[in-house]
């Protein structure tokens, strides 16, 4: 389980886009098949000399006809291709891809402070953490995390620990995508009036998930660490995400 | 025909639990599987299944292009072009849509011409028939709301001239039409307000063309299908079943149609819309030339070629009306123009009138088009009100086959046909195919 | 490219089915005022015509030298010129020339509230000069240059022939797959500028243009003679009024249906498919009837 989900979000995207175009694929080949049964059951008495029964045929082989069955499982085939356009028209168009990246500028944001910018349609915490924030973050061991992986997109597949949670040299600055991880409401936690729950954190007030100040899951339904998008810091006080 | 016996017998346990619940499994199979169909067909009857898959894609296409279209007139145009561009396929539903409107009227133009040469609307099939002009008009309304969405330069003077013949209403009681204008724009003007409007008709209007093709095909199933002799199924040898054999016959013209269909798709998109309509609607500026699409140009002929504004509003209106009066104003004793060697060249005469309607509306409304558009515009209502009752009632036919089955075994007419003597009475009604 | 050359016979056989079809008729009616359009051998003509990349990449050069100083090519976005089927420029390339472009991008508003403009980036327009129509109008004599994303697609060539070879001459369009209506006005209308007749009557401001609808029209020359840009070495081509005007044509015909390449070469692979199933079926339905006398 814990595998399935580790490249998630933005790699789990592209995992759909692949099943949804195995979907036609497989769509076809099994409408050939039924089309397939179909024409062996194509009965062949001339009402003219005689009556015509519907059944009969189905157990004789020799009324198998590989012309019709050819002719049935390519219609079929070319009509369950043509879903794949009706089913990708869906997915993110051309001009909500070029819009990946965004860049922000962070010299405004002062130690303890937190801004939330937009990336993808989608909030982003950016937080200057204080050293004891980050020191509380650093001294709770990995195995007592419900989810142990780091879930940053950046260092895909690592443990959990709070140097994985951010980029090296920027420890000071947590960058996540701030949405809860159990149903996506927004967790609370960004301003000071803000209740930060039981870790100093950020609090999910739909259904009560606790994130400790690296925005790991400590209590609650929730089931994974908040997601890291995939960034870089093109200054020390300048980033891009996407 | 509807109530031939039915031969469906459930082969499972499931199957037999949901007939007798729901039998939707044993009427697909009574009425499309095994049900009875003239074994003398020809490929002009193909043409019910084709319009069948037209009608279903534009619905499938139409509600894709509905999640990303705009309907406000500042961004209708932008979100078409962004579809063209930008969604995934978008270039591809885009033009299946567009071009669909085209191939759905072509297949329905068959259609029609093949019920008039055939006498399909004769009795008992007048209540099908005329569910098929309803189908007609509601087709016509959804192609002319569906053109005006795209925002283009003739989108919007479409809409502003169209809407403007009701304002011909003003002859009638002064202010009629100009409310009735109004009231249709939702303003003073064409504006965003008509645009979202027309949107959510031209959604709308496709569902009732749906439930009026159910209807349509429930009639066909009552009345059972005309053939090319017009005589009626009388044995069992007269019909075959429509599975597999007028099945496999519908799949190979609609394989055809469909070729026709993605080579304008693919290779042509642009070809049967217009150039201004790559340009932005602007309620300033009137393009040179406005035509409406080429399906409606014989209409648009026999509306100017009337020189009185309200005259040609009624004319145009009549033209499609006068259809569902054709069952009682043909008098012929036969139903198969085959079988009726005057009527036959007055038929072709109003397939070419109206061919003529269609290159006269494309052509500018002055000199000898106006001329021309006025003999034939004559020609197409004398057709109905004149040819059909006249030549039906002195008319004689040739002798037609005993049966379907004889027509298709080639057997000389038999003695039931409709004899040369001219012993049906004029005016009869009562086909002998009846008999 | 490879389609291209693949379905190239194919293509050969329809132009001669084609041209069978209209040497029966009289030529084309040379109608009175209306000029007489050229039918040019675009590369991506036709069933089977895909662009010219290299054609592209010049016809880009020339809309940035000469046509940009005044129009807007506002549907297509910098990210575009890099896509496949398009230029195919190099991304970082088409990064810095986005970067330098002159014409900013109005964004904002920032933290003070106030609009800011900034360099384009991939994912934005390729920005006319004007903000919008009246500043346009004002600046250049009330004349207003259109954008040109769709201008190919909106301009087209009209069938003006007499009524008996109409039908033929639409059945031969459609067989040969006539799609560049719009690139031939436009290519006409880049090349036919020249002195107005004795006796023409030309307003102030104006300029004569043989294939502009009346003839007068308020665009200056804007390919003189010889060419208005300096082709690279390796562009493939030589500049002159010629081939700017070709190949800025070419390029807009991408701009305006940048799906060309990718409809075509599907095109042919759905009519096989199209092909070989109606004759399966045909072939299939006729065994199924062979069952019955008919």
């Amino acid at each position: 389980m814990a595998n399935l989900w580790q490249f998630a979000p933005l790699k789990f995207s592209t995992r759909l886009h692949a099943f949804l175009r195995n979907l036609g694929l497989k769509a076809a080949v099994l409408l050939a098949t039924g089309n397939m049964a179909c024409g062996t059951l194509l009965f062949d008495d001339d009402p003219l000399e005689g009556g015509r029964s519907m059944t009969a045929d189905v157990e004789d082989p020799n009324r198998r006809d590989i012309l019709v069955v050819a002719a049935s499982a390519f219609s079929a085939v070319g009509a369950a291709s043509l879903i794949w356009p009706f089913v990708h028209q869906m997915n993110p168009d051309a001009g909500a891809q070029a819009l990946a990246s965004a860049e922000f500028d962070l010299a405004p944001v002062q130690v303890g402070q937190a801004i939330t910018v937009m990336w993808r349609g989608k909030p982003v915490f950016i937080r200057h953490r204080t050293a004891e924030e980050i020191e509380a973050a650093k001294k709770v061991p990995v195995e007592d995390l419900p989810d142990p992986l780091s879930r940053n997109d950046n260092e895909p597949g690592t443990p959990a620990t709070d140097a994985n949670r951010t980029l090296e040299g920027h420890e000071k600055w947590l960058v996540m995508v701030g949405i809860c991880t159990h149903l996506g409401c927004i967790p609370k936690g960004q301003t000071l009036a803000d209740s930060k729950g039981d870790f100093g954190g950020w609090f999910c007030p739909c259904h009560g998930s606790h994130y400790d100040t690296a925005g790991r899951i400590r209590k609650g339904p929730a089931p994974r660490n908040l997601d890291i998008p995939p960034y870089t810091f093109l200054s020390d006080t300048k980033i891009r995400i996407g | 025909m509807s109530n031939h016996a039915s031969t469906y017998e459930p082969k499972s346990a499931t199957a037999k639990w949901w007939d007798e619940r729901l039998p939707v499994p044993r009427m697909m199979h009574d009425q499309f599987v095994d049900f009875p169909t003239p074994r003398n067909l020809n490929y002009l009857w193909t043409f019910g299944g084709i319009l069948t898959f037209c009608l279903v894609a534009q619905l499938v296409t139409g509600i894709v292009l509905a999640m990303h279209y705009v309907p406000t007139a500042d961004d209708a145009f932008n979100s078409v072009d962004h579809i063209r561009r930008d969604v995934n396929y978008g270039w591809l539903l885009q033009a299946m849509h567009a071009t669909g409107s085209s191939m759905f009227f072509l297949a329905v133009y068959v259609h029609i011409f093949r019920g008039l040469y055939y006498g399909s609307y004769r009795a008992p099939r007048e209540i099908l028939w005329i569910l098929g002009v309803f189908i007609l008009l509601a087709m016509m309304a959804t192609a002319f709301l569906g053109y005006s969405l795209p925002w283009g330069q003739m989108s919007f003077w479409a809409v502003t001239v169209i809407t403007n013949l009701f304002s011909s209403l003003d002859s009638v009681i002064p202010g009629l039409g100009t409310g009735i204008v109004e009231w249709l724009w939702g303003g003073y003007a064409v504006s965003g307000a008509t645009l979202n409007r027309f949107f959510s008709l031209h959604y709308l209007l496709p569902f009732v063309i749906f439930g009026l093709v159910i209807l349509h095909i429930w009639a066909l199933h009552v009345a059972g299908q005309n053939n090319p002799t017009g005589l009626n199924i009388k044995t069992k040898s007269d019909s075959l079943p429509m599975y597999p054999y007028a099945v496999a016959k519908d799949a190979v013209a609609l394989f055809a149609f469909v070729i026709v269909f993605a080579w304008f798709v693919l290779f042509l998109p642009d070809y049967l819309g217009h150039a201004d309509n790559f340009i932005e609607a602007n309620p300033l500026v009137t393009p040179p030339h406005i035509v409406p699409e080429w399906y409606f140009l014989p209409f648009y002929a026999i509306l100017r070629a009337i020189p009185d504004k309200l005259g040609g509003v009624i004319a145009m209106f009549a033209s499609i009306a006068i259809l569902a009066f054709i069952p009682w104003l043909d008098r012929s004793p036969v139903r198969s123009t085959k079988y009726r060697p005057i009527y036959k060249w007055f038929f072709w005469l109003f397939l070419f009138a109206c061919l003529a309607l269609g290159y006269l509306g494309s052509k500018p409304a002055e000199g000898v088009y106006v001329f021309w558009a006025r003999i034939f515009t004559a020609y197409y209502f004398a057709h109905f009100l004149l040819v059909m009752p006249i030549v039906g009632s002195i008319e004689t036919p040739t002798k037609l086959p005993g049966s379907i089955t004889d027509a298709v075994l080639g057997k000389s007419p038999g003695k039931s046909g409709a004899t040369g003597g001219g012993g049906v009475p004029a005016g009869a009604t009562a086909a002998p195919e009846d008999r | 490219m490879t389609a291209y050359r693949t379905v190239a016979p194919l293509r050969s056989v329809l132009a001669v089915l084609g041209a069978l079809i209209c040497t029966g008729a009289p030529a084309m009616a040379a109608g009175g005022e209306a000029a007489h359009f050229e039918r040019h051998e675009w590369s991506f003509a036709g069933v089977g015509g895909q662009y010219d990349r290299n054609q592209l990449r010049r016809g880009f050069q020339v809309y940035k030298e000469v046509c940009a100083s005044c129009h807007a090519l506002e549907r297509v976005k910098f990210r575009n010129l890099v896509q496949k089927g398009g230029p195919e420029f190099d991304e970082e390339a088409v990064k810095a020339l986005a970067a330098e472009w002159p014409n900013k991008i109005t964004d904002g508003p920032n933290d003070e509230g106030a609009m800011f403009e900034r360099e384009p980036k991939l994912s934005d327009k390729i920005k006319g000069p004007y903000k919008n129509e009246q500043e346009a109008r004002s600046i250049q004599n009330g004349a207003y240059p259109p954008d040109l994303s769709l201008i190919t697609r909106a301009r087209s060539v009209h069938n003006e022939a007499s009524w008996y070879i109409h039908v033929p001459m639409m059945l031969r369009d459609v067989l040969t797959g006539y799609a560049e209506g719009g690139s031939d006005y436009l290519y006409a209308l880049l090349t036919g500028y020249k002195e107005a007749p004795q006796g023409f009557n030309l307003a102030e401001g104006m300029n004569y243009n043989a294939y502009f609808p009346g003839n007068q029209i308020a665009m200056a020359q804007p390919i003189p003679e010889g060419g208005a840009v300096e082709y690279q070495e390796n562009a493939g081509a030589k500049s002159s009024l010629e081939q700017n005007a070709k190949d800025v044509t070419a390029f807009l015909a991408w701009a305006a249906d940048p799906s060309l390449n990718e409809r075509k070469q599907l095109g042919w692979t759905v009519m096989l498919y199209l092909i070989i199933t109606t004759l399966l079926l045909y072939f299939a339905k006729k065994r199924i009837w062979s069952r019955v006398k008919h």
